[in-house]
């Protein structure tokens, strides 16, 4: 055998759709034996559990080939197809890694074994709930044998390519080779992925008509891992195209990033809804649809950037895969849709709205702002298709279209992060509401009123409507901070009032006493903060100037003075680089040295940008290159502000959802102090401690 | 006292009307001159303009932004866009050059009316309607439960059991116990 663990890759890959195949139609037949009570001649049981153990198995195969794949970019193998294209000799051993999600083929490998670990997690914690696992083990089967089919018939990653074996690769795309790059997408792919999981959970309940809100539960930490994986992935992305791609910015809207975005905002929305459903018992076929568009975008994301129906800068993306997710997708939708109108009557809601000022429509217009955000991106990202369809014309959908229409939304929607929590469930009295949204709305005010007094005044400037979006997200952030701030030192006054610890002390009981809502309540802050960074990119300025030695650059307040410009060469890259000494008004602050690199195997230049980081503001510098005139080099300066905030606001997202992800202490005393007679008026009476969380809850006071 | 149909006092109303119009004119004039600064700097409008242009070397990226040093388009383009603002041309005649010499895939946002505008009044016309619609199914929930509440006046008083258990499970209260 001339070519070993390509073979053994391709063999692998085989067996895993054979053991995939195997754990479809077995757990197929044994759960509806089961259901129907049918006899097998062997036991639905034993049937359903050697089911599972394909399940595990074809992970240990696709392993195999993951791992065949990896090795062969190792070794150097250039008979493989795939690492001829993506690897060469020179490339670093992280990027010989990370070379296995470099190309279509082996993201797509990567796709398959990241779906078969979270359904060998699945399988081994099965003693949850086993039938439900096993409803969603099945399912779990059916989505893997698509990218097994993929994988086998239209996409193979071991393919052996023509022709005398090459003596070095062609390299890995230049803009591939940064750090973040091994990272990026493996996180993002886990978001993907996993978020079929509680897809399969959701479809798997519905079919089998699971009784009650349990499999909500099993899925609430699925669903936040993923949503956080998600999270993570994009922004990560985000930061790869700040700091690689040399244009000042971090979100250009192009398809591939709108694709992530999509699962993103549905997945926020059903991690918010669910709480209807586990406390209320309502929005279940809500639910169900808003899981099941959460996944079916993921694929929609892919089916896009993949087919070609929409063009990309992403690297990757026309291909002859797309009919093969358009199939998948179809048929998704067809099996939710049949399953959804066959048990539509399992979905009934248990109770009703009571009031239009309450928890529950505050996450009803959540919801709404956030499906109104994927209705939006959706519709920017093909509207270029239909305006083709319909005029004859492809038009571009660019940053000014999506900024314009976006940021509104998304002021709406911060108010509402800061106006959700502070609603009480059933509903909320106005004193509760005066007392709750006094302090928030003198903090806007005060907030804009200061903004204005230091020369924040954007109705000056020829761009008017950037800059008074970003005033108003300036203030209504103060206000929802304070909202956030002011309701968790409420919880920690009582605690402290009950325990006689410090503040900081009864802060952390509180927090520890219920992860979840203030969990919730750190990653709302994260968000803002994210936001105030965003919105500094109102005030981005930039410049460009061609320097030589001793030339000088002023941006703002800052000076770049030239000190010399040079080469440098290694196996892999030439890199031309200038120095760049840093002044704030007279002081030297630091020596940037940004780059741009040739890469020699993939004949490919890029930059790499110098990025001086503050927390008010980033000195971004790009070498462009030369002149080819003078020789010399075009240096172009940036200066954003607020950019560090963005990654900051992501840091407070992680700490948060670790939090809520954390389970709660038990409390040590419960006393309930109920006065009778007892009626429905009585609610807002009621006190119960030590949960201070439970009287706002319910609108009572604290103390 | 003097009577208030009498000229005298009339043309005192007249002289108070005209100063407060001659006032709100000032003021009127002020406003625009401020919003105006800077309007017509030439170099405001390059800025402007090229960020409302896409480079069409394949990049994907606005005009002023493409980064691409040997980049084949954006130097044409920028070259073109200077000629075009230094002609005198309002910003529609000068977008409308680059629609004829590019096709209307140059413009980063399509503003060209007709169906183009189309793009911009979905999104918002389907926040605006879902809004209704939530408003809406929000009041019929309400009132179908206050009916319900109508139907059985019993469920209005519980017994303290039943509703102790049904604060705790509507509450966070429940979830202290929530172990995986």
């Amino acid at each position: 055998m001339s070519h070993p663990m390509p073979f053994f890759g391709y063999i692998s890959l085989l067996l895993a759709l054979a053991l995939s195949v195997y754990t479809l139609l077995a757990g197929s037949l044994a759960l509806w034996a089961i259901a129907k009570r049918r006899p097998l001649a062997v036991s639905p049981e034993l049937l359903r559990e050697t089911s599972r153990r394909a399940g595990i198995a074809s992970f240990l195969a696709l392993s195999c080939a993951a791992f065949a794949l990896v090795w062969a970019s190792f070794t150097n193998d250039f008979s493989v197809e795939y690492i001829l294209h993506h690897t060469n000799r020179a490339l670093h051993p992280a990027y010989k890694f990370s070379a296995l999600w470099s190309g279509q083929e082996g993201s797509l490998l990567l796709w398959a074994w990241l779906l078969a670990a979270y359904g060998f997690v699945l399988r081994l914690r099965h003693k949850v709930d086993v039938t439900l696992s096993a409803y969603a083990s099945t399912i779990l089967a059916a989505i893997q044998i698509f990218f097994l089919l993929l994988l086998n018939v239209s996409a193979p990653p071991f393919s052996i390519a023509p022709g005398p074996l090459a003596r070095d690769g062609f390299g890995l795309n230049p803009l591939l080779q940064y750090p973040e790059m091994v990272i990026h997408p493996p996180m993002l792919y886990l978001g993907y992925v996993g978020f079929s999981v509680p897809f399969a959970f959701a479809l798997g309940a519905l079919i089998m008509r699971y009784p009650g809100e349990k499999w909500i539960h099993i899925t609430r930490r699925w669903t936040m891992v993923t949503w956080l994986f998600l999270t993570c992935g994009i922004c990560l992305g985000m930061h790869w195209a700040y700091a690689v791609l040399g244009w000042g910015g971090y979100w250009g809207w192009d398809p591939v990033e709108n694709a992530s975005f999509l699962p993103w905002l549905t997945g926020t929305a059903f991690l918010h809804s669910v709480m209807m459903q586990e406390k209320r018992g309502m929005m279940k076929a809500w639910n169900v649809w808003l899981i099941f568009a959460t996944f079916m975008l993921s694929i929609l994301g892919t089916l896009l950037t993949r087919s070609g129906i929409v063009s990309s800068v992403h690297a990757f993306a026309q291909s002859s895969i797309g009919n093969w997710f358009t199939t998948f997708l179809i048929l998704v939708f067809v099996v939710c849709l049949f399953t959804f109108f066959y048990q539509r009557d399992h979905l009934k809601t248990e109770n009703k709205l009571q009031s239009l000022v309450s928890r529950e429509s505050s996450f009803l217009f959540n919801n709404l702002i956030l499906l109104a955000s994927c209705f939006t991106v959706l519709w920017g990202t093909l509207f270029p298709v239909l305006s083709e369809f319909y005029n004859g014309t492809k038009v571009t959908m660019g940053p000014p279209y999506f900024n314009r229409v976006m940021v509104p939304i998304g002021l709406l929607l911060i108010l509402l992060t800061g106006v959700g929590p502070l609603l009480s469930w059933r509903s909320t009295s106005l004193r509760a509401i005066r007392r709750n949204f006094i302090l928030p709305c003198i903090a806007i005010l005060a907030t804009a009123v200061i903004l204005m007094a230091v020369g924040v005044r954007p109705w000056t400037d020829d761009e008017a409507a950037g800059g008074i979006y970003a005033l108003l997200c300036f203030s209504v952030s103060a206000g929802v901070i304070t909202a956030i701030t002011s309701e968790f030192l409420r919880g920690a006054g009582v605690v402290r009032t009950q325990s006689g610890r410090n503040l900081l002390l009864s802060g952390v009981t509180l927090v520890r006493r219920n992860t979840r809502r203030y969990g919730g309540y750190l990653i709302h802050f994260g968000v803002i903060v994210m936001f105030i960074g965003l919105a500094g990119s109102a005030f981005n300025q930039s410049k460009e100037l061609e320097m030589s030695f001793g030339d000088t650059l002023q941006i703002g307040s800052w000076r770049l003075v030239c000190q010399s410009y040079s080469q440098d060469s290694n196996p892999n890259f030439d890199t031309d680089y200038a120095l760049l000494d840093v002044f704030h008004g007279a002081k030297k602050v630091t020596q940037l040295t940004p780059e741009r690199r040739f890469y020699t195997a993939s004949q490919t230049t890029s930059t790499m940008v110098a990025i001086h980081s503050t927390l008010a503001r980033d000195l971004y510098v790009v070498f462009e290159g030369r002149n080819p005139e003078t020789d010399r080099p075009i240096i172009k300066v940036f200066l954003n502000p607020l950019v560090n905030w963005i990654w900051i606001g992501v840091f407070i997202i992680i700490l948060g959802t670790a939090i809520a992800l954390t389970p709660p202490l038990l409390p040590s005393a419960r006393r309930v102090e109920v006065p009778a007679p007892v009626t429905t008026q009585h609610i807002q009476d009621i006190q119960i401690t030590p949960n201070p969380a439970f009287a706002s809850s319910i609108g009572g006071p604290h103390a | 006292m003097p009577n208030p149909s009498s000229p005298a006092t009339t043309s005192q109303r007249i002289t108070k009307n005209s100063q407060s119009r001659r006032f709100l004119q000032i003021v009127a004039v002020c406003l625009f001159a401020i919003t105006m600064l800077g309007a017509n700097s030439p170099a405001k409008r390059f800025d402007k303009l090229g960020h409302q242009l896409v480079c069409q070397c394949g990049c994907g990226q606005i005009l002023v932004e493409c980064n691409h040093v040997g980049c084949p388009v954006s130097p044409v383009m920028l070259k073109e866009l200077e000629v075009q603002t230094a002609n005198g041309l309002p910003d529609t005649g000068v977008l409308n050059f680059f629609i004829a010499k590019y096709g209307p895939i140059a413009l980063a946002a399509p503003i060209r009316g007709g169906f183009d505008n189309v793009a911009w009044i979905v999104p918002f016309a389907v926040l605006v309607l879902a809004t209704l619609g939530v408003a809406l199914l929000i009041r019929f929930w309400k009132r179908r439960n206050d009916s319900l509440l109508l139907a059985a006046p019993g469920a209005a008083s519980l017994p303290p059991n039943s509703l102790e258990d049904r604060i705790r499970r509507e509450t966070d209260y429940e979830n202290w116990g929530d172990r995986p």
